[in-house]
């Protein structure tokens, strides 16, 4: 015989008036423990309802920015994209090769700074920098708040400081990736700050405890075990940098530009998103289409990127 | 015993053999080097801050001097290029807060429902699909989502509510739904971010005196997460105020004191990358509008953000 489970078997065999009692006080206790309101579970369908409602209408949103410009640049989509410049007289052979240029220079120039710049500032502030202290606090508030600053505020600074007055660059492709490097700053070192937390502090002390400086702490187990949080940040970052536009505008990247960019060459650059917004301000839908098309190109980089960044994230995440 | 001898003759008398010193046998001035190089990296934040604020006061210093501060601040007449030219600020301060206001209203609800059914309602594999999504939508560069509000959203709405559109393509309402759409993911995450901090206990607690699952979101979670919330709420709305290409694409270029989300308005942001981008000259009162206006839009952003910056230390404060 199997054992039995004391809530169906009544505890004397053969008491059927025990059981009976047994199952009537569970009934009535499911019942009314279990009994809602109708109008608590109206009220709770509906407001699910209407959360799903929103949560869908923003997917929606996503979804539609996509396959608008997918649809709207389709007729533009080939090769000449990616390998004729732009021309006003045929619109049909337009394509985005300098702004294309222009863009990988600028964000060539963006990593190079921003890199070094950024997880060298990270590390002071977790690793070095006593809290406590009023100069480590204000730099912690003003990485917080230059975060926040408008990406337009980072044109005016590039065009007053970069391009004129102190630094006296001209309007040259360098000019414009330090003006993308000091907005994009920023969310590099919080991300950076974030990675180099949640590495534990029984690394550090067990490394100093067997005689290792405080820099060879940090540089041979601290850094290694935060590069992935630290390069899945940089490539968020370097993806923010490509879609800017309004700082651009600001430090002088101009429209046609027909030849490819150098650094620091005065006669002119583009960079992909500039272009995009030339082509779109026109009111000619051949130059809509264009722009459209455009889209399509840089949310391709863009995606792959941020796909990558978070496959990054997830193959690297490391449970301590 | 030799290796012995040659710590303690770093020590005071090495004579009769006295305990190890725990001092490093060397002064390390490397290590001093490069706590220096990284602070200095950490120090560059409050210099670009710094350079922010001088290059945006200087011009805006001269421009006062030429414009009285009450002309500008309460004038409502803006027309900087025009002979005889007024530079009454209120029309454009006025579009940029039109615009912020008709993105937020369609933001808030929409991304908060995405936060409570993020936090308290998702299963946890649909979460890790909904919440990446959301970030991509994060990443979309703005000057797409103005292309798709000028293509696609501009001449639905003509459409369905003509009322929204006197001048198509351009109007307020418009740019304010597709700042809007820019806005949700930011959100979303943060509420999403402030409702998880919420302890379980208090769920688990409000759950076993019997409420129901929608009177543990709306009464339990979000009051206990208010904070958080209010801080991505007010995030967003400094990023709605500083938002460039969408407004340059969709608001139009009229700077008229309205609030009428029909009617096409000229915002702060959309004047600078305007102006700037034309050929003006250093020095010129056109040149240092830009600024004064620059100074306005960072002075107003500055103080949004300091304000969310404390509201979410508030939060983390309570419950991490």
């Amino acid at each position: 015989m199997k054992p039995q489970t004391a809530g169906n078997q009544p505890a004397v065999p053969g008491s059927e008036r025990t059981r009976l009692a047994a199952s009537g006080a569970r009934a009535v206790t499911l019942a009314q423990l279990s009994h809602q309101p109708r109008g608590d579970r109206l009220r709770g369908t509906i407001f699910m309802t209407l959360i799903l409602f929103a949560v869908s209408l923003a997917l929606i949103g996503l979804v539609a920015i996509i396959v608008q410009a997918a649809v709207k640049g389709a007729p533009a989509f080939s090769t000449d994209l990616i390998t004729n410049g732009p021309s006003t007289i045929n619109p049909e052979q337009s394509g985005f090769r300098p702004a294309l240029l222009g863009t990988l220079y600028l964000i060539i120039g963006v990593i190079v700074l921003v890199v070094p710049l950024g997880i060298s500032a990270a590390v002071y502030l977790e690793e070095y920098a006593d809290g406590t202290r009023w100069w480590n606090r204000l730099i912690e508030l003003n990485v917080q708040n230059l975060a926040g600053v408008p990406s337009i505020i980072y044109g005016i600074l590039g065009l007053a400081f970069i391009v004129r007055g102190p630094l006296d660059l001209g309007f040259i492709l360098a000019a414009g990736s330090m003006t993308l490097a000091l907005l994009v700053l920023p969310t590099v070192i919080l991300a950076s700050r974030e990675a180099i937390r949640a590495v534990p502090p029984s690394i550090r002390e067990g490394s100093l405890a067997l005689g290792a400086t405080q820099w060879q702490t940090i540089r041979r187990q601290v850094l290694p075990a935060a590069i992935p949080g630290v390069v899945t940040g940089v490539i968020l970052a370097i993806s923010r940098a490509i879609g800017e536009t309004a700082p651009l505008l600001l430090v002088g990247a101009a429209t046609f530009v027909t030849f490819s960019p150098t650094f620091f060459g005065d006669n002119g650059y583009t960079a992909l998103p500039v272009l995009i917004f030339n082509y779109a301000a026109r009111p000619q839908d051949e130059f809509r289409v264009l722009a459209a098309a455009g889209v399509i190109l840089m949310l391709i980089v863009l995606l792959a990127m941020n796909s990558f960044a978070i496959w990054l994230r997830n193959r690297y995440e490391q449970q301590w | 015993m030799e290796a012995r001898d040659t710590i303690g003759a770093f020590g005071r008398g090495g004579a009769d053999n006295p305990p190890p010193s725990l001092e490093a046998p060397s002064p390390r001035y490397g290590e001093k080097l490069i706590k220096g190089i990284l602070a200095f990296c950490a120090i560059l934040s409050v210099i670009t801050t710094t350079a922010i604020v001088v290059s945006l006061l200087m011009p805006t210093i001269d421009f006062l001097g030429e414009v009285p501060i009450g002309d500008f601040l309460f004038g409502t007449e803006w027309a900087p290029t025009f002979s005889p030219a007024s530079f009454g600020v209120l029309p454009i301060l006025v579009g940029t807060i039109s615009t912020s206001i008709w993105g937020m209203l369609f933001a808030i609800p929409i991304g908060l429902c995405s936060a409570i059914w993020l936090s308290e309602y998702a299963s946890p594999g649909a979460r890790k699909t909904v919440k990446p999504v959301l970030e991509v939508l994060a990443g979309i560069p703005t000057v797409a989502i103005g292309i798709f509000g000028l293509v696609f959203l501009s001449p639905l709405i003509e459409d369905v509510f003509p009322f929204m559109v006197n001048v198509p393509p351009f109007s307020a309402g418009v740019a304010g739904l597709a700042i809007g759409l820019m806005l949700v993911p930011i959100i979303a995450s943060i509420s999403d971010d402030a409702m998880r901090a919420v302890p379980g206990g208090l769920r688990e607690a409000a759950y076993g005196l019997g409420a129901t699952r929608m009177k543990v979101a709306t009464r339990v979670v979000f009051p206990a997460a208010i904070s958080g919330i209010i801080a991505s709420l007010v995030l967003a709305g400094s990023r709605a105020v500083g938002e460039t290409m969408v407004v340059l694409l969709v608001a139009g270029a009229s700077p008229n004191l309205t609030f009428d989300p029909g009617s096409s308005v000229l915002t702060m942001t959309a004047f600078i990358a305007q102006t700037a981008t034309g050929d003006i000259s250093t020095g010129s009162i056109t040149y240092d509008t830009i600024f004064a206006v620059g100074t306005l839009l960072f002075v107003l952003t500055l103080i949004m953000n300091v304000f969310a910056i404390r509201l979410v230390r508030k939060y983390r404060e309570v419950y991490e």
